[in-house]
C-alpha cells in the first residue's frame, strides 16, 4: 500500500511536484501519465525515498520513509528511468549484489532463478551487462526490482526499449504481479496504461489533475456521449431526418468519405440513446447504415484534454 | 555495507584500475626501497614511508575517484541509495572497498621489511621491527586519510577526473599546513595551524615514534570527510 499526501518538491523557485496527494492499494496497478517534465520521475523518487519531498508525507505499507527509510525501503522495488545498471559485472553477480544489498531473506538461488525467469533474462546470465542490448538491460533492471519481492513495485518507464514481443510479455508480467503487489507504473505509452492499470493518475505541471478508472476519466470528460454514423444517401435530405429526431441535440455534418455518403456526428441529450430511432427512420426511407458507433474518448485524447488544461477551463464538461 | 564494500573490491579488480594501482605503489615502494636502504646499505626504512606520502598524495585519489563520481554518473545511486541500507553503510561499504585495496598494496612494505630483516640478521645485525611496525601504521592511517578525502571529493562530482584533481588539490592543501604556519607571523594562529599539519604528525611515525594523539588526530580527520561525504549525500537529496 502506498499513500501519499500533499507531496511538494522545489527546485529552487520550481515547483516541480505541487501538494500531490493519491493512495494506491494491495492488489492494485496504478498508471501514472504526464507530459515529459511534468514530476513523474521526480514523485516517483520522492516514494523511493531516492529524493526529499521538500513538504508532505509518503507512507509505504503505513511505514513513513522519512522516518524510517531503511524498513519502508525494504517494501519497494524500483525501476527508475535509466536502470541503475553496473555495466562491469555480468547479470549473475549483479543480481548477486542486489540480492546482498537489499538483505534478502528468501533462498538465493531458486530466488535469482524465479526471477530471471519471469524477466526472461536467463539465457543472458553468465553476460558482462555493458555487451548486452537496451531490451536485455531493461529487463535487467526489472529484475533487479523484484529481488526480495517487494510488496510494492515502483516503475518508471518498464516497457522502453523493448521489441513489442517483449512488451507484450513484460505487460503480462506487470498484471500478474499486480496481483498480489502494489504497482506504480509510469508510462507516457497510453494503450499500455490503458491495458495494464486499474487506475490513472494523471499529473501536469506537478499537479495532479486526475485520479480515476480510464473508463471514468474517458466518461466524465464527455458526459454527453456521442454517435459517429454513416448513412449512404443525399447529405440533405438525411440531415433533416436526423435533426427531425427530438432526442438529438445537434448533428455535426463531418467530411463526405464518399460519393452520396455522408458523415455526421451527433450529440444526444443527456440519458438518451437514439439509435434504434435513426436505424427506424433511415430503414424507412431506405437510406442504409453504413456506420454507427459511440464515441468514447480515448486515454489519449483524455491526456490531450487534462493536460492542455480543457478539463479545468471547461469545468470537467465536454466540448 | 558489506555488499557495497564487496562489489567495490570486485570493481577495482575486474577493472584495471586497482591493477595499476598496485604495479605503481609496489614500482614506487621498491623504487624508494632502493634509492633509501638497498643503495646506502642501510635498513631504516623511514625514508621510504616518507617518499610514499608524496605517492599517496596523487595516487590514492586515482584509487578513489570514481567511488562516488561514476554512481551518479551510471545512476546506479538510485539502487544504492533506494535500497534499505543507511548513509553510513554507503559510504562505509566504499571507504572499506578502497582501503582493502589499499591495504594489500601497503603488505608489499612488510614484504620489503622481511627481506631487509633477513639481509641484516646475515651481517649480525637487528632490524627495528618497532620502528618499522611505527612507520607502517603512520602510512596506514595516511592512507585511511587521503582515501576518506578521495571519497568526500568524488562525493562532490560526477566526472572522475575532477574528482581526481580535486582530491589532488586537497591532500595537497592538507600536507601545507605546516609551510602555511612558517609564514604567519601571530605565534598562537601559527600555533594552531602547525597542529593541524598532517604532514608533521606523519613525518613524527617516520621518526619511528608511535603517538597515540598523532593516531587519534588522523583517525579524527578521517572521520569529519567521511562525515562530511555522508551530509553531500544527503544534502543532494533534499536540493
Amino acid at each position: 500500500m502506498i499513500e501519499v499526501k500533499n507531496l511538494c518538491k522545489n527546485y529552487g523557485s520550481k515547483k516541480a511536484v505541487d501538494n500531490i496527494s493519491f493512495r494506491a492499494e494491495n492488489g492494485e496497478i496504478l498508471g501514472f501519465l504526464g507530459p515529459n517534465g511534468a514530476g513523474k520521475s521526480t514523485t516517483m523518487n520522492i516514494l523511493t525515498g531516492y529524493l526529499s519531498a521538500t513538504s508532505g508525507q509518503v507512507l509505504i505499507n503505513d511505514i513513513d520513509v522519512l522516518e524510517d527509510p531503511v524498513s519502508a525501503k525494504k517494501n519497494i522495488g524500483y525501476l527508475p528511468e535509466i536502470p541503475p545498471l553496473y555495466l562491469d559485472m555480468t547479470v549473475n553477480e549483479y543480481l548477486d549484489f542486489v540480492y546482498d544489498l537489499k538483505k534478502c531473506k528468501l533462498p538465493k538461488r531458486s530466488h535469482l532463478g524465479e526471477i530471471c525467469e519471469l524477466s526472461r533474462i536467463a539465457d543472458v546470465r553468465k553476460r558482462v551487462i555493458r555487451n548486452l542490448s537496451k531490451g536485455y538491460r531493461q529487463r535487467v533492471g526489472l529484475a533487479q526490482s523484484l529481488v526480495g519481492n517487494p510488496k510494492v513495485l515502483i516503475l518508471d518507464e518498464p516497457t522502453v526499449g523493448l521489441d513489442p514481443k517483449q512488451i507484450i510479455e513484460i505487460r503480462s508480467l506487470i498484471k500478474k504481479l499486480g496481483k498480489n503487489h502494489t504497482v506504480i507504473l509510469s508510462s507516457h505509452i497510453l494503450p499500455e496504461v490503458q491495458a495494464v492499470c486499474d487506475r490513472v493518475v494523471v499529473i501536469n505541471n506537478g499537479k495532479l489533475i486526475a485520479d480515476d478508472t480510464a473508463e471514468n476519466l474517458s466518461h466524465s470528460l464527455s458526459p454527453d456521449s456521442k454517435l459517429l454514423v454513416q448513412i449512404e444517401g443525399p447529405s440533405k435530405e438525411v440531415k433533416d431526418i436526423l435533426t427531425g429526431i427530438s432526442d438529438i441535440d445537434r448533428v455535426y455534418e463531418l467530411k463526405s468519405p464518399a460519393k452520396n455518403i455522408s458523415e455526421y456526428e451527433i450529440s444526444q441529450k443527456e440519458g438518451c440513446d437514439v439509435r434504434r430511432e435513426i436505424f427506424r427512420r433511415m430503414a424507412a426511407r431506405n437510406y442504409p447504415i453504413l456506420l454507427m458507433k459511440n464515441t468514447e474518448l480515448s486515454l489519449e485524447e483524455i491526456f490531450l484534454k487534462l493536460t492542455t488544461g480543457d478539463f479545468y477551463g471547461e469545468n470537467g464538461g465536454g466540448e | 555495507m558489506l555488499a557495497i564494500m564487496k562489489r567495490e573490491i570486485r570493481a577495482y579488480f575486474t577493472s584495471p584500475l586497482g591493477y595499476v594501482f598496485l604495479a605503481v605503489f609496489c614500482g614506487f615502494s621498491g623504487l624508494f626501497l632502493w634509492l633509501n636502504c638497498l643503495n646506502l646499505g642501510s635498513s631504516a626504512m623511514g625514508g621510504v614511508f616518507q617518499m610514499m606520502f608524496f605517492i599517496n598524495v596523487i595516487l590514492i585519489p586515482v584509487l578513489t575517484m570514481r567511488t562516488i563520481a561514476d554512481d551518479k554518473r551510471q545512476k546506479t545511486d538510485q539502487l544504492t541509495l533506494t535500497s534499505p541500507v543507511s548513509l553510513f553503510g554507503i559510504v562505509a561499504g566504499k571507504f572499506l572497498g578502497a582501503f582493502f585495496v589499499f591495504f594489500c598494496a601497503s603488505i608489499v612494505l612488510i614484504i620489503y621489511a622481511v627481506f631487509l630483516s633477513f639481509a641484516v640478521s646475515a651481517a649480525d645485525s637487528r632490524f627495528e621491527w618497532a620502528m618499522f611496525w611505527g612507520h607502517y601504521t603512520g602510512l596506514v592511517l595516511i592512507g585511511m586519510l587521503f582515501i576518506s578525502v578521495g571519497i568526500f571529493i568524488s562525493s562532490l562530482t560526477e566526472s572522475q577526473m575532477i574528482a581526481a584533481i580535486g582530491s589532488i588539490g586537497l591532500n595537497i592543501v592538507i600536507c601545507m599546513f605546516d609551510i602555511i604556519s612558517n609564514y604567519i607571523s601571530n605565534d598562537t594562529l601559527a600555533g594552531i595551524v602547525n597542529s593541524l599539519s598532517v604532514y608533521y604528525k606523519y613525518s613524527e611515525f617516520t621518526q619511528g615514534i608511535f603517538s597515540l594523539k598523532n593516531t587519534v588526530f588522523l583517525l579524527s580527520i578521517t572521520a569529519v570527510f567521511n562525515f562530511l561525504t555522508i551530509r553531500v549525500i544527503e544534502r543532494r537529496r533534499y536540493a
